[in-house]
């Protein structure tokens, strides 16, 4: 039995998603706001390191749950393995009202301009399909701006030359530096780097109704609990609700969109909080439910016209998988670094994102977050005893006395690196799962291995006794930095949808989170996809003239 | 009378010197959840190798045993089998090596074995279905998670861990402790 028809659903109240069904209900628009997971509380989880959203070796704290999701991942050699979302490899982000915004270390980058321009920086890349964004640093800028202020952001950019233009300033003050910070400075001016406090999504001081940040030390991985992190829970999705126009569904998980002979979108069958199947009749669709999720909703979207899928008639929907090659250094040090003040990423540089001889790319450097004990156990420097009375002595020594510097690698996107729909496996609800593929580009590697030399540089100026670097291998990428399965372009041909994160074949279908990334900046992703998240909103509002309006 | 868990819990956390006694009814009626009475013996000696105590408490006084047997009963389930091997396996490497079974060895040849298991090269019929090394790795997280997660998954009691790394525990929640600073 179908359901009372509405003017749009938004699959997914992640970053994107929350952001889009704030922009539609807002202008008027009846929206159904479908989510698989909850809403979450602190008290569910509180600081239990063992099930977070960072270390999960008892499982995720914000979800998916073990008992009734599954990907298949690529075990090489032509082998597929089934994995869980708490295991590694599933490549997990969240699954719950707000998704990874609930949870996350909330670094809240821009990308830059040349990261809109990669192809034209950088020129072709053998293996790799690298292009230019169909759209500009400049035309997504007043949207980086609505995000920033709608969902709050700390930070100054004063003291970073490499800034792209700012038009207007965060509407929060930036955090101070703790210790490692500190330490980190003084070593970076000395280097002749250009350090500044790391841009947050939470609040410095009392913001939308939210108060202050009291910097305790758990926060990447854990939900707030003064609720001083911003994510699209507390902000847009409760604007949303507020509207009277937006019903948001928890506990609903989209089987697939269903597209009419004609080539348009009706809706979108879920099975609902009791497992039941329902059918929601709409105008148009979002898919906002992460580079993988959306990837695998649009292949299982088969119709008469498209039977490989939705958007997908030139074989490019789950293609260009991303996520970030996390490459940096590790030092030790004979002075206490560690003062116990959160979330503890607060310096960062941007001297090498661009213009590194012979690379195509770099990353930001930042400092790491507070490193909880069980995490720590496991960073020891290449070929130290990793337990006996050796590793004991390493936690005493050093938990209160080492500085991470990491920075998230720009990828370089590959056309076999990608989200397909597993032809056997299923998820509790009979919907086949996400099969993930193919491997990062070498030139990841490299780059790494530049950047991570330029974080060790910088631990030893700070005075680290010893230093080590960590670089990723190749294998699959994807996981919480997840982007690209659904390349925004201009050409039908070489992409999913068109600068508006429209389909090219089908129009009342749209994409609004980390998918449309032509490529992922290199830095965390989030404060680009929510400015997505307006501009894909933005296009819809100013071309809605009723039911009609995208279907054509 | 029988014996109840938690007052058996209580004694092997006690356990003087190291000695772990057994329950009153015997080896055949555990007093886990998981584990047989010999396994608990085994994966407690084999933990207390892998975080022994020195000046601060080890995983026998921080009670790893009860983390990872809660856990093999609970979200740790899928484990179960790598465990009934790798317990056979250690023990097989043991007398290989020692011709006596881990637990009654010295603490030196204990490292020794263990050692042998995390190079992947232990002796034993067992480590054809799994390799040493994967199995090492399994109880030495398990052993890491059990020390230093929250005492509500069964470990780290009393935040022993905590304690040491000289980190407050549990942290006072809602209070800004670091106005201080800004
Ligand atoms: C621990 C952690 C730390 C992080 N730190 C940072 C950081 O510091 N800075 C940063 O920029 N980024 C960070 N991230 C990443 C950031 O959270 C993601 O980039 C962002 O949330 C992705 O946005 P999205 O809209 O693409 O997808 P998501 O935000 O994941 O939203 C997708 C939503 O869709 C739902 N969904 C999926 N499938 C279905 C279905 N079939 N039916 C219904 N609902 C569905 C999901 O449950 C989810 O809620 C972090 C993530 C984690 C987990
Ligand atoms: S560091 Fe601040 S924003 Fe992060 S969880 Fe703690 S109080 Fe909340």
């Amino acid at each position: 039995m179908a359901l009372k028809p509405v003017n749009a659903v938004v699959v997914g109240a992640g970053a994107g998603g929350g952001v889009v069904a704030k922009e539609l209900s807002e202008a008027g628009l009846s929206v159904a706001l479908l989510e698989r997971g909850g809403w979450t509380t602190f008290e569910q989880h509180g600081h239990d390191e063992l099930i977070s959203q960072r270390v999960t070796i008892l499982g995720n704290a914000f979800g998916p749950d073990d008992e009734r999701h599954r990907r298949v991942v690529s075990a090489g050699a032509g082998k597929w393995r089934t994995v869980l979302p708490s295991e590694g490899g599933y490549g997990n982000n969240a699954a719950c009202v707000g998704s990874g915004t609930v949870s996350y270390g909330a670094m809240a980058w821009r990308f830059m301009e040349k990261d809109f321009r990669m192809r034209s920086t950088y020129g072709a890349v053998a293996g790799s399909t690298l292009e230019d964004w169909p759209i500009s640093y400049a035309e997504l800028e007043p949207f980086y701006e609505k995000a920033e202020w709608e969902i709050g952001v700390a930070g100054d950019m004063k003291a970073n030359p490499f800034s792209p233009p700012q038009r207007r300033p965060y509407p929060m003050p930036p955090f101070p530096l703790n210790r490692e910070g500190e330490m980190l400075q003084a070593a970076a001016k000395k280097l002749g780097f250009h350090p500044f406090p790391v841009p947050m999504l939470r609040n410095s001081v009392p913001y939308g109704g939210r108060p202050a940040c009291i910097k305790c030390r758990y926060c990447v991985g854990f939900a707030c609990e003064v609720n001083a992190k911003c994510g699209t829970h507390n902000t847009v999705i409760p604007t949303a609700i507020a509207t009277g126009n937006c019903d948001v569904r928890t506990h609903c998980v989209a089987k697939e969109v269903a597209v009419d002979d004609r080539g348009f979108a009706r809706g979108v069958s879920y099975f609902d909080a009791n497992d039941r199947e329902q059918f929601q009749p709409a105008d148009l669709v979002v898919a906002a439910a992460s580079a993988t999720e959306t990837a695998r909703l649009l292949l299982n979207s088969k119709s008469k016209l498209f039977p490989t899928g939705a958007g997908n008639r030139s074989d490019w929907v789950g293609r260009n998988l991303q996520g970030h090659a996390y490459a940096g250094a590790w030092g030790l040090f004979e002075q206490e670094t560690f003062d116990d003040v959160g979330a503890g990423a607060t310096i960062a540089i941007m001297d090498f994102n661009h213009g590194n001889p012979g690379l195509a790319g770099g990353a930001m450097l930042a400092n790491e977050f507070i490193r909880l004990p069980y995490l720590f156990s496991g960073r020891r420097p290449p070929g130290a005893p990793t337990w006996g009375k050796a590793h004991k002595d390493f936690q005493r020594q050093f938990y209160r006395r080492s500085i991470g510097v990491q920075g998230p690698v720009q990828e370089i996107p590959v056309f076999d690196a990608r989200v397909e729909v597993d032809p056997e496996v299923k998820d509790h609800w009979g919907i086949p799962v996400a099969r993930i593929s193919g491997s990062r580009h070498p030139h990841d590697i490299e780059i790494g291995r530049f950047t991570s030399s330029k974080a060790e540089l910088w631990l030893k100026e700070a005075g680290a006794i010893q230093t080590w670097t960590t670089v990723p291998g190749l294998g699959v990428s994807g996981g919480q930095h997840q982007a690209g399965t659904c390349r925004m372009g201009n050409d039908p041909k070489t992409s999913v949808t068109n600068k508006h994160g429209q389909l090219h074949d089908i129009p009342n279908i749209f994409v609004a989170d980390g998918s449309l990334h032509v490529t992922n900046g290199g830095f965390n992703p989030v404060l680009t996809i929510m400015a997505l998240g307006y501009w894909v909103g933005d296009y819809i509002r100013k071309n809605w003239k009723g039911p009609k309006s995208f279907r054509s | 009378m029988k014996y109840n868990r938690r007052r058996f819990v209580k004694t092997v956390a006690a356990g003087v010197g190291g000695a772990f006694l057994l329950p009153a009814r015997g080896a055949d009626a555990s007093v886990w959840r998981f584990f047989t009475n010999a396994d608990a013996r085994l994966v407690d000696a084999i933990t207390e190798q892998i975080i022994p105590a020195d000046q601060d408490p080890g995983a026998r006084d921080a009670g790893v045993i009860n983390f990872i047997d809660k856990q093999l009963a609970g979200r740790l389930r899928r484990h179960r089998q790598a465990y009934r091997d790798g317990l056979i396996g250690v023990d097989e490497t043991s007398r290989a090596m020692f011709g006596r079974e881990f637990v009654v060895l010295a603490p030196e040849q204990q490292t020794e074995v263990l050692k042998a298991l995390e190079s992947g090269k232990a002796k034993g019929e067992t480590w054809r279905k799994q390799s040493s090394a994967a199995f090492f790795r399994l109880i030495r997280d398990h052993t890491m998670a059990g020390f230093y997660g929250g005492p509500q998954h069964g470990g780290n009691r009393g935040y022993a861990s905590y304690k040491m790394l000289g980190l407050d525990y549990p942290q006072i929640i809602g209070q800004n402790r670091y106005r201080r600073r800004s």
